[in-house]
């Protein structure tokens, strides 16, 4: 039974997309609930993968009895059983919360709506559970375009984003097929273990074939997570499309991205292959210097909440891609450890930029005055989620920040150190000017003298979103706490996974 | 695998394992719960925060005699960083400032009660609920046992006395929270956090304060002067110009923020944490190898003059109170600065009297605006006729901010002095003296205003006219404090002195 449970995580959500599509056009109202239990259940199992990883170490899973390297096979460790929780639980989060939205922004859509969500989350789950180089091919395709057409259901200018977004994602899948192709012309095998035992084995690490593979690869990965200079088509994909998608799409698709980079990186080519014969890393990581100031500098000069966020998921991604390429075991930590946390800081914020929008009708920051005084749970949920975006302890925020700057001090590498520190302070400026904004009363208020008066607000109402919205944003900011608080279980298991894959601690 | 090395690191030192660190630190932060839960019923509400404050006091009186009987009390919670766990371990200098911190809480409690329901403000729950997570992260610094526990607390604090400072929430609270942010904030983000994420690296994981100096022998001296001056200036609650702007805008708050706050708990919390960089960071016979640790003496100097003289001109009198503290929190920098035990003494023993001295001048203004609502210097004529009581505490309080007996600022500045003088700098010698010459030059003159000037302009009518007893009581108390603290200095004294002599 244990045995069973990698492809349970994987069965639940798939069944229950066609569950959703053969009952739900025959009772529409069946097809929320019959997606819940599909991703509670897969969050069940991912929850029982990762005890087992942590427990019994790798669990290898081969489809259909088929060994290596002739079948497909699931290749579970600390890394993805780690990404696996994070991917089932936000996505269970966000499927709550999408009882709502799905009413209130696509109604006649609904079940089309449900069928890609559940798709979306399959293709997520299986990039992280399979060891297969072209398996993983396929799945990002699925979700990709899964990802186009839940983006396009969106407002009017969401069909005009999603094109981009086609675009520019076909190209990144093309650039990761092309090198694919080339290392199984190289190496005659698609399992990622098998690639990189005959890459060091026939020594092939000198080959340029094989040096094409690998940038190849992640030119195409870098287009897909919208790493700088090629993130051009994220900020508008993920403003423009309807709520209930971008709360999906948004904490995930990226920070997976990641995590195939990561994989590639140190499973397939072997840490020693990609830091060690090539002079990359350098070029690589000053590139992502450059995506956390371009990312949080685009940032400030944004008015609209969600494109704000768009613009800081690009500096993020810049973080990640910078700290695995520190090229040393702390900093691939604070990369690893920020696809935890950012995945729930960037959850607990488009949660709380969908209540605005939907509940209070709010989309520029400017607009939001008063909010605390409305909505104060939700104004919590989003404080939580602004400090950790900023760093501030004992959020989950500020570990990853420390892992990375730690790995920037071990590497030399200063201006990815002052990078983190420059763009923790734009957070700051971003975040607390909205706060600002929601908390003071308006500055051109007609008269503040004096505090004696009884203030403006408190004829206001309360006003919070029903509890399907707030829940899931409390849970979300809740868990930021928490991971940031026993951010040392993740940490261990993650230095497990770098230290069998060849990636040793610094020298004490 | 490097512990051994560490210099002093198996300092024979009873400890005892007690959770009651944990529950004097975290019983404000659970009172919170009850505390908004209660907010249509105000003298419920405020028995909770009353309730909290006697627990959290008799909890850290508990302490006492074990920590003067030369043990320290740990509690240690998970490991949250390779090799730092959260934990917190009490002892003479934690205490010494827990024990004023929460004993000053109590009376605060009691003056706010009389202040915000004497000018009928809004939203008091939420004041009194971040109040009590502000106390609740002050003994979290007080009783941390390494620098990320502390900077933990110390970023807790900054964020709930935000609320506290921007009460009014109206455009002067608004410009005065962005400049109280960015500065405490932005410091402890640009300058601590590189410091001490570079300090783990150095140390091979330690961040542990019982070592007498993890960074010990460690760090070469230009490395090592440029983390102290990073976490010197990473921890601006200290208020060392030039990064003390935020203070002065900070008196935006009501009037017990910035007498409990601003002038006890958030700026002690500032030199606090320099005192143990000084102490349990470097440790203060590795900084007297070093030249360059000059440069902290110096700039505390400065600041000391800058900020009496700049206290002088002010008209505003909480303004004025800012400055003198700005000016102030700089001897208890100087006395860690002088490297040497009676200098650190004084400078420790500065935590507590110059918290009773000021917290009465700060109590003394919020009366006077309750009573008369007048907020200058220049409108004090003649107060003292209807004011007598308050006035005449504020006296007391100016008195011992002077240093002069029988008060309990003299000993404070009497071990300063030894200190300046053991270290043979005169010239710090002649900096304190002048000091003392100018806080008499910008407090007593307000003494006299009010007793010895008539008010021209108002009524002449001198009839009492106090403010509710509600605020008289707790500046009596504390200005008797400051007083008590001349004749029986011994508690504080021996346990500031424990920490010197270690």
């Amino acid at each position: 039974m244990i045995e069973q449970f990698p492809i349970f995580v994987l069965m639940f959500p798939l069944f229950g997309a066609i569950l959703v599509t053969l009952l739900g056009f025959w009772k529409q109202r069946l097809a929320f609930p019959i997606t819940l239990i599909a991703l509670g259940g897969s969050l069940f199992a991912s929850v029982e993968t990762l005890r087992a990883t942590v427990e019994a170490g790798d669990i290898v899973y081969y489809l259909g009895g088929w060994p290596r390297p002739f079948g497909i096979e699931f290749h579970i460790d600390q890394l993805n059983a780690i990404v696996l929780l994070v991917i089932s639980t936000s996505a269970f989060l966000a499927g709550v919360y999408s009882k709502r939205t799905a009413e209130l922004e696509t109604p006649e859509k609904t079940i089309p709506f449900y069928i890609l969500y559940l798709l979306m989350v399959t293709a997520l789950l299986g990039i992280t559970l399979t060891g297969d180089a072209f398996n993983l091919y396929v799945l990002v395709e699925v979700s990709s375009l899964t990802g186009y057409a839940l983006i396009a259901m969106g407002s009017r200018r969401a069909a005009f984003a999603a094109f981009r977004y086609v675009i520019m994602g076909t190209i990144g899948a093309s650039f990761y097929l092309l090198g694919v192709g080339y290392l199984y012309i190289k190496t005659g095998s698609l399992n990622m273990i098998d690639i990189r035992e005959v890459i060091h084995g026939a020594d092939l690490v000198q080959s340029p074939s094989i040096q094409v593979a690998f940038i190849f690869i992640m030119i195409g990965l870098w287009i897909k997570m919208a790493f700088f200079p090629l993130h051009a088509w994220l900020p508008n994909a993920y403003s423009f499309a309807p709520i209930g998608s971008a709360c999906l799409i948004a904490p995930l698709v990226t920070k997976v991205t990641v995590y195939i980079m990561i994989r590639i990186m140190i499973t397939v080519f072997g840490a020693d292959y990609v830091f060690g014969s090539l002079p990359w890393s350098e070029i690589v990581s000053w590139l992502a210097v450059i995506a956390i100031i371009a990312g949080s500098i685009m940032a400030l000069a944004q008015t609209d909440l969600r494109r704000m966020l768009g613009f800081l998921i690009v500096a993020e991604v810049g973080y990640m891609v910078g700290g695995a390429w520190l090229a040393n075991q702390t900093g691939l930590i604070g990369s690893i450890f920020h696809i935890v946390s950012d995945a729930f800081m960037t959850l607990c914020l488009f949660l709380f930029a969908g209540i605005v929008f939907l509940h209070a009708g709010v989309r520029r920051i400017r607009d939001m005055q008063g909010l605390f005084h409305t909505m104060p749970v939700t104004m919590f949920g989003f404080t939580v989620g602004a400090l950790a975006m900023i760093g501030v302890p004992p959020t989950c925020g500020f570990f990853s920040k420390w892992y990375l700057i730690n790995g920037g001090i071990e590497a030399g590498h200063w201006g990815f150190v002052i990078a983190l520190l420059v763009s923790s302070l734009i957070n700051a400026i971003l975040f607390f000017r909205i706060i600002e904004i929601a908390y003071f009363e308006p500055i051109d208020a007609p008269d503040h003298d004096g505090h004696r008066k009884t203030h403006g607000h408190s004829g206001t109402k309360i006003s919070e979103a029903p509890m399907s919205m707030l829940l899931p944003l409390c849970v979300a900011a809740l868990s930021l706490v928490l991971i940031g608080l026993f951010n040392h279980e993740i940490v261990v298991l993650i230095k497990d996974f770098l230290v069998s894959a060849g990636m040793p601690g610094p020298p004490s | 695998m490097f512990l051994p090395e560490c210099p002093g690191h198996p300092v024979e030192m009873d400890s005892i394992q007690s959770t009651i660190p944990l529950l004097a630190c975290f019983v404000s932060l659970a009172a919170v719960v009850p505390i908004v839960l209660s907010s249509r019923h105000p003298n419920l509400r405020e028995a909770w925060t009353f309730l909290a404050g006697l627990v959290k006091l008799s909890l850290v009186m508990t302490l006492v005699p074990d920590v003067l009987a030369g043990k320290v009390i740990e509690y240690t919670l998970w490991e949250i960083l390779p090799g730092v766990p959260i934990q917190f371990r009490v002892d003479g200098l934690g205490l010494m400032f827990a024990l004023v911190a929460s004993f000053l809480w109590i009376l605060t409690s009691l003056y706010s009660i009389g202040y915000m329901r004497g000018l009928n403000e809004h939203a008091q729950t939420r004041f009194f609920a971040f109040f009590a997570v502000a106390l609740c992260a002050t003994l979290g610094v007080a009783f941390s046992a390494n620098l990320l526990t502390l900077y933990l607390f110390y970023e807790v604090l900054s964020l709930s006395t935000y609320p506290l400072v921007t009460h009014h929430q109206d455009k002067e609270a608004r410009i005065g929270g962005r400049t109280y942010l960015i500065y405490l904030m932005g410091t402890s983000i640009l300058f601590a956090l590189p410091a001490l994420i570079y300090a783990y690296i150095k140390s091979g994981g330690v961040m542990d304060f019982s070592t007498g100096g993890f960074l010990a022998d460690r760090v070469g001296p230009t490395e090592a002067t440029i983390l102290l001056i990073l976490l010197v200036y990473g921890f601006a609650k200290g208020g060392l110009m030039p990064f003390h702007s935020w203070l002065p805008s900070a008196m935006v708050a009501p009037t017990p923020v910035s007498a409990l706050l601003h002038a006890v708990a958030v700026v002690k919390v500032g030199v606090f944490c320099i005192l143990r960089v000084f102490t349990g960071v470097f440790g203060i016979s590795f900084l007297s190898g070093i030249q360059l640790i000059d440069i902290v003496i110096w700039l505390a100097a400065l600041t000391i003059l800058i900020g009496s003289l700049i206290a002088w001109s002010q008209d505003n009198l909480k303004r004025r109170l800012a400055f003198s503290t700005i000016s102030q929190l700089s001897y208890i920098i100087l006395g860690a600065a002088l490297l040497n035990d009676r200098a650190l003494t004084g400078g420790i023993l500065h935590i507590g009297t110059h918290a009773f001295g000021k917290i009465t001048l700060f109590f003394c203004a919020g009366a006077i605006l309750v009573a008369t609502g007048k907020k200058n210097v220049s409108e004090l004529d003649g107060i003292g006729h209807r004011m007598p009581f308050t006035m005449f505490a504020f006296l007391m309080g100016s008195l011992s901010i002077i240093g002069l007996p029988p008060f309990g600022g003299l000993w404070s500045k009497w071990f300063l002095i030894l200190g300046a003088l053991d270290s043979g700098r005169f010239v710090i010698v002649l900096v304190l003296m002048a000091s003392s010459l100018l806080n008499i030059a910008y407090l007593l003159p307000i003494v006299v205003r009010a007793f010895f000037k008539t008010d021209s302009s108002e009524e002449t009518d001198s009839g009492l006219h106090e403010a509710p007893l509600a605020c008289v009581i707790p500046l009596m108390v504390t200005a008797m404090g400051s007083m008590a603290l001349f004749f029986f200095p011994n508690l504080l004294l021996d346990l500031a002195s424990l920490l010197a002599t270690k």
